[in-house]
């Protein structure tokens, strides 16, 4: 018989290199996440010293004349990602209720991939939907000057946010007990009582973590909002802003990056609102860390 | 003296087949006295829980393939389409194998099921919490701390607290499937001394998880084997000098 079984010492030479790999791989990815914000720092820093304070928080942003303000860029940012949570969580939660309690079997197993296929739909073709469907929509609908508001990209990355939302809180739903449905019921709890009055506080924490997963896509989303925003750095103030264009800081990065001489004052500003975005989004994931978190001790002490 | 017995309910020809082809209960007759222990005992599959999750149509959940016969609460066929079943779930208490408290405070686990009957009066339920609390033996042990979370008591607490829910709705009827399968032998012996004295007004419905159990607590005993009634009778009787061999068998400990 000729069976080519390593011996021992093969397999032990064969897992230290294994090991090794696999140790060199996870102190890789740790060396390229500090290396990137140093990059981050070192290019975006500079902008304090070459542009003052006081008209880097402006309102103005026209690098062409040496106006840096990043308000309108960060409150565009705010108004687009705030307008997306409050259409997003309302209909990404329903959406699980529906699938996960309400949908009959075969519609369950219909519906469930659907969602999961809409989630990995890429953000250029949503942009072409924005454009094409829901601006001339609003446009007309509402009477406005253009279609390319802040509100339709509020709609679009609410919509592109929705898939991720109700699939992870599906999840979530599908893991609480059948015991806490039951005994809602045998207390004489209707369906509609038990599904909000116990399964969703039940699934809470994990509902929390999807919501901040959806959101956290539509945070950092460029290409869609660019394509639907209109692109005009300007501060929204008031409602009626919501119907005027905005510009994100992702817009603005995407936009004018590749036309910046590198090393000039504009380019630094840049890198500088790529701070501004990489804070936001790590108080972002902190904020859902600790919510978290607390699920965690919770769940321990159902352990003890 | 004439000695009659109440009965609360009335189990006539009751067949139900589960749609994988399982036949869990075959042409049950059974008359369950009122304010009485009712004990079902048997080995696993004889079709206990699916007895007293028909009583309260918690089986209406389960896919049942067919459903025959009649269960008369009260004089009422509470299989009929038309019965209001959250109203009878709300006169028919029940408590599971595995102590469930909902993700809920304790105090808000008993007030839950009030508050969805439609009680709003804070006082009110605050009363009725206490006081189901009270009757479960529960108040002393957690007075101090109603609004933890029910996760935190231990395992006996939350059954007992599962009871006190049931009891806050003050049902005619409580069934209990497997109470005390999951918890030590004093949270055992509190939860049927507890019994035991509800059974003065209440009807109740206890399928034990094993025999020594079913024979201290039985008033009246059903023998259930692979959803057939083999014999019923009163307690004594049964688990002392039973007519069926089956019966006998399983009470002595022959098979089962």
């Amino acid at each position: 018989m000729t069976t080519t079984r390593p011996t021992s010492t093969q397999n032990l030479s064969l897992e230290k290199v294994l090991s090794l790999f696999i140790r060199l791989a996870g102190y890789l990815s740790v060396l390229y996440v500090s290396l990137i914000c140093l990059f981050l720092l070192k290019e975006g820093l500079p902008a304090l010293r070459e542009v003052e304070g006081e008209s880097l928080l402006g309102r103005v942003w026209y690098p062409i004349e040496g106006y840096f303000g990043i308000l309108p860029l960060l409150m565009g940012s705010l108004v687009v990602t705030v307008g997306a949570a409050l259409i997003a969580t309302p209909l990404g939660v329903s959406t699980a209720v529906f699938i996960s309690e309400v949908a009959p079997q075969w519609a369950k197993e219909v519906l469930k991939p659907l969602v999961e296929i809409l989630a990995g739909i890429p953000s250029v073709v949503l942009g072409f939907i924005g454009i094409l469907v829901l601006s001339p929509f609003f446009r007309q609908a509402m009477n406005l000057p253009t279609g390319l508001t802040a509100f339709t990209g509020a709609v679009l990355l609410g919509w592109a946010a929705v898939p991720t939302i109700a699939s992870i809180s599906e999840d979530a739903l599908n893991t609480v007990p059948r015991a806490y449905r039951e005994a809602a019921m045998a207390l004489g709890a209707t369906h509609w009582q038990t599904i909000w009055g116990v399964t969703v506080p039940a699934a809470r924490s994990g509902i929390l973590t999807a919501i901040t997963l959806g959101l956290g896509r539509v945070i950092g989303e460029t290409m869609a909002v660019m394509m639907v925003t209109g692109n005009a750095p300007v501060v929204p103030e008031g409602l009626q802003a919501l119907f005027l264009p905005v510009r994100t800081m992702t817009a603005t990065i995407a936009s004018e990056m590749g036309e910046v001489a590198k090393g000039s004052t504009h380019y630094h500003v840049l890198f500088f609102i790529g701070i501004t975005l990489f804070i936001l989004s790590l108080i972002f994931n902190i904020t859902a860390f600790a919510l978290s978190a607390r699920k965690i001790k919770r769940s321990e002490r159902l352990l003890s | 003296m004439v000695n009659i017995v109440m009965e609360k309910i009335v189990i006539d020809n009751l067949s139900i087949q589960y749609s994988d082809g399982v036949e869990s209960l075959q042409g049950i007759n059974l008359k369950i006295p009122a304010n009485a222990v009712t004990v079902l005992f048997g080995p696993a599959g004889g079709g206990k829980s699916t007895l007293l999750r028909t009583i309260n149509r918690l089986n209406d959940l389960a896919d049942v393939a067919k459903c025959q016969g009649r269960v008369l609460i009260d004089g009422e066929n509470i299989l009929e389409p038309d019965t209001d079943v959250i109203n009878l779930r709300r006169k028919v208490g029940m408590v599971f194998s595995r102590p469930v408290p909902l993700p809920l405070s304790i105090s808000k686990n008993i007030s839950y099921a009030l508050e969805v009957a439609g009680e709003r009066n804070k006082a009110r339920l605050e009363e009725k919490v206490e006081r189901a609390l009270r009757q479960v033996a529960l108040w002393d042990e957690v007075y101090d701390r109603l609004n933890d979370p029910a996760i935190a008591l231990s395992g006996g607490q939350q059954q007992r607290l599962c009871l006190a829910r049931v009891m806050a709705l003050e049902p005619e009827i409580i069934l209990l499937d497997e109470p005390t399968s999951a918890l030590d032998p004093i949270s055992t012996a509190k939860i049927e001394t507890l019994l035991k004295e509800l059974s003065a007004s209440i009807t109740i419905i206890l399928a034990p998880h094993n025999t020594q159990q079913a024979a201290r607590m039985a008033d009246y005993a059903a023998f259930l084997l692979q959803g057939e009634l083999i014999e019923f009778g009163k307690g004594q009787d049964l688990f002392l000098n039973p007519t069926d061999k089956r019966t006998a068998d399983y009470v002595r400990g022959r098979f089962g």
